[in-house]
């Protein structure tokens, strides 16, 4: 399917935990238009991945809706359609490089051909900045890397809607730097709708159109800020007096809506 | 290269100071031979009785082999169950442990009982003895996969059959092979044991036997063949591991990667 109208409408999920039930969010409510990029930032615990994971149909919510071009998640089939990529690569150690990335599509694409999913493994990871490590094993690449043949894994499928779960905060920044301009490179040859969480406001400026602030404890979504910079978007941008502005009054924000004494996370 | 031959000669030159350092006691003190023989008369004993203890060691060989294979096959499916169903973990944990912590030994001279003379004791003992090491390293290894990329892999609509071999197989296999090690040589514990109990053939039996008549020379000779035949097992066990689990000797190779 061509990337999705997402609709989450009052969306809450609880758990019961040894100290009493946790609600882990609480009522949120968004809209994600088609082929967009969104990023969620807020502190520690505030439902990020929960919310990720609902998106993705790995947790059900306690109430409220989520609906792709309206129809409900429960009634759409998600097989395929939606790529992850985690905080840590998750690769499997006894797989190279291109295996690695065939896993995705041997589960979800075992319509097409092995010799076409093998020409798109290598494809992404050449396009990742791979060429030539398609056989390495993963423990003869360094995290920036295994991060790739990770990203490689989901793009290979052709997601509708991409998920990214603060794949770049493992990485030192100099490689962080470098591959958030590859993603926001790769995401244009993509149909997909990228919903990207990060702990980074800087980041979450550079790469989206949408900038989600969410509150912890539970987790509410607190302001909605549009980026208006134009793409394609640069290294330039990162230096200049407006991007510096918005994050700040980003970062104002988030400050703002967090307890003056937080405690222990 | 050059680092690994200095190894395997320091580790050689190891025995041979142990066997040089037990020949001149027994020579200085004057120790009988009754008592304690020095090797080298252990080494004539193995010559002389070389056809005796070969065809000894193919009962003790069967007894190992067929009690660690029960012990991997069993141990596989039961951990299999305890990896996958809350419910057959909660219920057999408790068993396990005390399973585990009775000392199967104990049980022997009642398989004599049971299963007479013959092979058949000597396999449930090595299989029980072997089996527990199994079971916890192999359901470890199962639970020990990441349950982000499981989740993964189940949305993208994975089969069971799927994930068990493309994901949680593979990924429990270092856990399985550590265990086999330990399994192997416990085996051979148990057969002996077996066949001290009940058992006219084996290795087990000719030690305990030279032990009656007083034949300390061949009963030596006997533990030396066996120790050789633990040793070979276990090198089996480490070379197959090393066939299947070629990436990971790779890992452990490569410096600080993770």
């Amino acid at each position: 399917m061509a990337a999705p109208a997402i609709r989450i409408e009052k969306l809450s999920l609880g758990y019961r935990t040894g100290n009493g039930p946790v609600t882990a969010i609480e009522e949120i409510s968004l809209e994600i238009a088609p082929r967009s990029f969104v990023s969620i930032v807020g502190p520690s615990g505030c439902g990020k991945t929960t919310l990720l994971k609902v998106l993705s149909g790995v947790l059900k919510p306690t109430s409220g809706r989520v609906t792709f071009d309206d129809v409900p998640i429960e009634q759409t089939n998600l097989s395929g359609e939606i790529g992850y990529v985690f905080q840590r690569p998750l690769l499997l150690p006894w797989r190279t490089a291109v295996q690695n990335v065939l896993l995705t599509t041997e589960i979800a694409r075992k319509d097409v051909p092995l010799a076409d999913r093998v020409a798109e493994a290598r494809k992404w990871l050449s396009l990742t900045g791979l060429a030539g490590f398609e056989d390495r094993l993963p423990h003869e690449l360094s995290g920036g890397m295994q991060q790739r043949v990770s990203l490689s894994r989901a793009l290979a499928l052709h997601p509708s809607i991409l998920l990214m779960d603060e794949p770049f905060a493992a990485l030192d920044e100099i490689t962080r730097e470098a591959m958030q301009e590859q993603l926001l490179q790769l995401w244009s040859l993509t149909e997909s709708t990228v919903v990207f969480v990060t702990h980074s406001i800087g980041e979450a400026v550079l790469l989206s159109e949408r900038v989600i602030v969410m509150t912890a404890r539970p987790g509410r979504v607190d302001t909605v800020i549009d980026v208006p910079f134009p793409r394609p978007r640069d290294e330039a941008l990162r230096g200049s007096a407006a991007f510096a502005e918005l994050v700040q009054s980003i970062r104002r924000k988030l400050r703002h809506s967090q307890p003056a004494l937080e405690g222990v996370a | 290269m050059g680092h690994f031959l200095t190894r395997t000669a320091g580790q050689v030159a190891v025995f041979f100071a142990f066997f040089a350092f037990w020949e001149g006691l027994v020579d200085l003190l004057r120790i009988k031979p009754v008592i304690l023989p020095p090797p080298s008369l252990i080494f004539v004993a193995i010559a002389k009785h070389w056809s005796y203890l070969l065809a000894n060691s193919w009962p003790t060989l069967f007894a190992v082999t067929g009690g660690f294979a029960v012990a991997a096959l069993l141990g596989f499916v039961i951990a299999v169950g305890i990896a996958y169903s809350r419910w057959v973990s909660d219920l057999t944990y408790p068993f396990l442990v005390a399973a585990q912590v009775l000392p199967k030994v104990a049980l022997a001279p009642l398989f004599l009982i049971w299963f007479g003379f013959g092979l058949t004791p000597k396999v449930v003992i090595a299989a029980l003895i072997a089996f527990f090491p199994i079971v916890i390293n192999t359901a470890r290894g199962l639970i020990s996969v990441e349950q982000e990329l499981l989740q993964y892999m189940n949305s993208l609509g994975a089969t069971w059959w799927e994930i068990f071999f493309k994901i949680s197989l593979p990924w429990a296999l270092p856990y399985i092979f550590a265990s086999f090690r330990i399994a192997i040589t416990l085996a051979v514990v148990g057969a002996v044991v077996g066949e001290f109990i009940s058992s006219d053939t084996g290795l087990g039996y000719v030690i305990s036997y030279a032990n009656t008549s007083l034949d300390t020379d061949i009963m030596f000779a006997g533990i030396f063949v066996l120790s050789a035949l633990g040793v070979v097992l276990f090198l089996l066990v480490v070379l197959v591991e090393r066939m299947v689990l070629s990436w990971q000797s790779a890992v452990e190779a490569a410096p600080e990667t993770m």
